[in-house]
């Protein structure tokens, strides 16, 4: 067991872990950030999509210990700082980007890297950028709607 | 059209997409008891084979190991239950072999479970399991379903001979006719096909976690189902013995089901009976590639279909032969599939005045096989739809106008098909018309050059669905076979102050029940929707309930609600005549205010809500205090939304790779709640049914390892799979039994999809010979149907 620091969500956050713990494994059962998912075992759906330093990252992939001392941003540190909806959040229930909502977590994470390098992106290309989510529901349509909506809000 | 209030018909949006935004949502994942061990189960990794000894010795003195339970601990114990059971065309009843909670004596699929260790850690036990030793004499597998009943393959089970589970004729007494009219037809088209093997993938994998409270004998199991009180019904009294009010089980937020949820799995008997066994909670979460081997896979239908048809191509009769996979064990509902839920729908949308359905079901060492997304009407549809195509071309005949050909008129319902259920309404022109409007059938010439001139084949191809939900009447459905009832309950309780909470049987695991269910109850009291919540998914605080598959939720589950809603008004009414010192005849209810007609007296929902709990002026000689109301409904018919649905392909002539280009639907699904959701899940269907003819498909090898274990080998559509979907539902013919007029639409876009898609390739192919080819359409197979015809 070693011990692991990282900041989650703007907090401080430690815990003993193997060597082998997954950094999910670290939100999910250390500090109880349950709104990220596991949805495979071969890094292929994206349910665990946090963002580490800024980059999206499948984080059933990644060991807690290569987060150590990482800024972590999950789906619990996406609303505004009034607890309301941040801005992608928003536009997936706008849209009615979700259904079951357990793919979502990821999507709205993986939405949030896109946006951040891409301002205004086509159907294609967000239809490309997810290409490592996989949801069962919604069959992609208003998932791709509300990305081009939160897309617009941002823009401005 | 959306209304500009939250009641029926209008957009709302949905109040649970907060929670599962914020990541708040409460999966069984999610959930952890305190002092919890973990359950892992160490499974079969061969096919079929005696089980000679299992020796846990060594495991049990690993670190962390609280128990190890292997099939001696569960002697006593209940097999997995079978919830249906068809009686064959000679009246016997179905072969029905045991299905024990763990492997006994033999395994019979890879995934068979034959050991669980229980420990503190999940780490530990999956450590412990590697140290059980197995000993399991190998024998040959029978993984071909023609191979399995042509006499002589190995037996999945000792005592069925020919792995035949049964052979069902339907209608029987229609046998002979059938022949006879397809010898003297005019012309007969003839499709042998093959309706591929899914695995159903909800984005969350199963979880159980078993808990027990010696001091009051109470178990509670959390499970990810979408109908607990089922599991409760079949855990309690047919495998562990557990009286109801001893037992709850909880299906708390649940991340899609597509019918892989319905069925009761040994896992969740495991971690019930465990905890109690260990004192102390037990949980289990599945892995994807454990999901793979053990989640019940779908479809797996061999089959050959022939139409008879006249010389203007009107349908006299059709025959068709299914060999349908039950894998090694009876899952909970999957003698019914390939028959009642199947068999019945043979007459589609068509005048047919004669069908003969034959099918054997079959055991094979492969995974169960049950319910999928439409279960039993998918493939119905999809060899109908795939026939009428063929016949089409080969009389040359254009296939919109051969379907309109034939079709029920409007004029023609009820309507009794000659596959003994009866549609109670629907317009099958209507949708047919708007489907030809929402995909430019017109333009369709125009755009096929324009691909040809880049050098790409344009298909464009037709299917129109029936199917049948709201399931179902339960004296029907008992005569056919099942075990259960299959009604809906509803409490509606009112507090005080007016505000409702809604008990439903019904469970909602991506539907959105939570907001549309109140939209109703709003609609009925004139009341804003916000002052409406659900409840769902506890046996512990809702009456018995059937919960949610086969399209059942608003049309019977909805219905339960409206009774027990109407019993508050007629309540309630009696309240507000006292209070208002009117007849109760006198007394009408609107926008949330009681009047008596024809005065100016009136008197609010709320203030008649606290009478009820504070009864000092209240008729109390006459009605009891309080508000609240409970109902079980139970369907006089099943409900038969209907559609067209068209596709339009692009394929690559030198790759064989299929791009859809455009896909609509145009559904009659009768009154619509909450026009969005509906959509929804027209939109999630179809995408499922794309993932069907074009890419998905579980493998087994011969000797019965599924090739297809993961997200690796089994192909999962992703957004850049699928196009963006035209759907329309303004094609409304009202269910006549039901009071909402609703029809359910949880299930047809998987149903009418695949049919669309391969009628589009075949169309796009057609000028090179090529006829069919089964799904799914990967570029390997289309390329090589292409040149081998060409
Ligand atoms: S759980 Fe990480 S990609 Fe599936
Ligand atoms: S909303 Fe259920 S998997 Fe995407």
């Amino acid at each position: 067991m070693t011990s692991v620091t990282m900041t989650v969500n703007g907090k401080k956050m430690s815990g003993e872990v193997e060597g082998r713990t997954l950094l999910v494994q670290f939100l999910r059962e250390a500090q109880g950030l349950t709104g990220t998912h596991v949805g495979c075992d071969t890094s292929q759906c994206g349910a665990c999509v946090v963002h580490v330093d800024g980059v999206a990252v499948k984080s059933c992939t990644m060991l807690a210990q290569e987060a150590a001392g990482a800024e972590v941003t999950t789906i619990e540190g996406m609303a505004n700082p009034d607890g309301s909806l941040g801005v992608i959040q928003q536009a997936f229930q706008d849209h009615h980007g979700l259904q079951c909502g357990f793919c979502t977590p990821g999507m709205v994470m993986s939405a949030a890297d896109l946006l951040k390098t891409n301002a205004d992106p086509s159907e294609t290309e967000i239809r490309e950028y997810l290409e490592g989510n996989i949801c069962r529901c919604t069959g992609y349509h208003n998932i791709v709607k509300s990305i081009q909506a939160a897309a617009a809000t941002l823009r401005g | 059209m959306p209304k500009d209030h939250d009641g029926i018909g209008a957009s709302t949006k949905r109040r649970e997409d907060v929670r599962f935004l914020s990541g708040a949502g409460r999966y069984t994942d999610d959930i952890n008891l305190r002092g919890q061990a973990y359950a892992y189960f160490l499974r079969s990794s061969v096919a079929h084979g005696n089980l000679t000894s299992i020796d846990t010795a060594e495991a049990e003195a690993m670190p962390g190991v609280v128990r190890i339970f292997t099939a001696k601990d569960f002697e006593g114990v209940g097999g997995l239950p079978c919830g249906w059971q068809v009686t064959d065309r000679f009246g016997q009843p179905m072969k029905e072999p045991g299905h024990p909670v763990l492997a006994t004596g033999k395994v019979r699929h890879v995934g068979d479970p034959i050991a669980v260790v229980v420990a503190e850690s999940l780490a530990e036990a999956k450590d412990a399991a590697e140290a059980i030793m197995v000993d399991i004499d190998e024998l040959p597998a029978v993984i071909d379903m023609k191979a399995a009943v042509a006499g002589g393959a190995p037996l999945v089970h000792d005592d069925v001979e020919n792995n035949l589970c049964y052979d069902w004729g339907f209608v029987e007494e229609n046998r002979e006719a059938v022949d006879a009219a397809i010898r003297g037809a005019h012309h007969v088209t003839t499709l042998e096909l093959v309706n591929n093997r899914l695995v159903a993938n909800p984005m969350e994998p199963r979880v159980a976690v078993g808990d027990y409270d010696r001091t009051t004998g109470e178990h509670t199991l959390y499970t990810t189902s979408q109908n607990p009180h089922v599991i409760r019904l079949l855990m309690g009294a047919f495998v562990l013995g557990i009286p109801e009010h001893k037992l709850r089980v909880v299906a708390p937020d649940v991340g899609g089901g597509f019918g892989t949820k319905i069925f009761h799995y040994a896992e969740e008997a495991f971690c019930t009976f465990a905890a109690k066994a260990v004192n102390r909670p037990v949980k289990w979460t599945c892995d994807r590639s454990e999901a793979f081997i053990t989640d019940c896979h779908g479809r797996d239908h061999v089959t050959k279909i022939e139409l008879a048809l006249d010389a203007e191509g009107k349908f006299l009769a059709l025959r068709t032969d299914t060999l349908a996979n039950m894998g090694a064990y009876l899952s909970t509902f999957a003698p019914s599939v390939p028959t009642w839920l199947h068999g019945t729908l043979m007459a589609g949308n068509y005048t047919t005045p004669l069908v003969y359905v034959n099918v054997k079901a079959v055991f094979t060492n492969t995974v169960p096989v049950d319910a999928y997304r439409g279960a039993g009407r998918p493939e119905a549809t999809f060899q109908l739809e795939r026939v009428i195509d063929k016949a089409a071309r080969e009389l040359g005949i254009d296939p919109i106008e051969l379907r309109r050909r034939n079709f029920i008129k409007p004029e023609q319902f009820p309507y009794q098909t000659p596959v003994a259920v009866v549609y109670d309404t629907g317009n099958y022109h209507a949708t047919m018309d708007k489907l030809v409007e929402i995909a430019d059938v017109a333009g369709f010439p125009a755009r096929r050059a324009a691909s040809e001139a880049k050098g790409k084949l344009r298909g464009l191809g037709i299917a129109h669905y029936i199917e049948a939900c709201g399931i179902a009447p339960s004296q029907l459905v008992g005569q056919l076979g099942a075990r259960a009832g299959l009604y809906e309950s509803a409490t509606v309780r009112v507090n005080a102050t007016g505000s409702i909470s809604v008990y439903t049987g019904s469970h909602s695991h991506g539907q959105g029940h939570e907001t549309t269910f109140p939209q109703v109850v709003a609609e009925m009291l004139g009341i804003d929707a916000t002052q409406v919540d659900i409840v769902h998914g506890d046996t512990s605080k809702i009456p018995m309930g059937m919960g949610t598959y086969g399209s059942r939720s608003i049309a019977v589950g909805g219905t339960a609600m409206v009774k027990a809603t109407e019993k508050i008004i007629a309540k309630a009414k009696k309240i507000a005549a006292h209070l208002m010192e009117a007849a109760e005849t006198d007394v009408e209810l609107a926008g949330g205010q009681f009047s008596v007609k024809g005065t100016d007296k009136s008197i609010a929902w709320g203030d008649v809500c606290l009478a009820a709990y504070v009864p000092h002026n209240y008729p109390l000689e006459s009605i009891e205090p309080g508000l609240e109301e409970t109902a079980f409904y139970d369907p006089s018919n099943f409900t038969y939304p209907s559609g067209g649905y068209a596709c339009e392909v692009e394929v690559d002539p030198d790759t064989g790779k299929v791009e859809i280009l455009a896909f609509s639907a145009a559904d009659d699904f009768g009154n619509v709640i909450n026009p969005m959701i509906v959509s929804g899940q027209v939109h999630g269907g179809i995408a499922q049914g794309i993932g069907q003819a074009l890419l998905e498909q579980a493998v087994y090898d011969e000797n019965g390892q599924l090739l297809t274990g993961s997200y690796m080998d089994y192909a999962m559509p992703r957004a850049d799979d699928v196009p963006m979907y035209a759907v329309d539902h303004s094609c409304v013919t009202p269910c006549t039994h039901n009071p909402l007029g609703v029809k359910g639409c949880g299930e047809a876009g998987a149903i009418g999809s695949p049919p669309a898609v391969v009628n589009a390739v075949v169309d796009a192919l057609a000028a090179r010979g090529v006829t069919h080819i089964d799904m799914p359409l990967t570029p390997a197979r289309v390329w090589a149907a292409m040149n081998a015809a060409g």
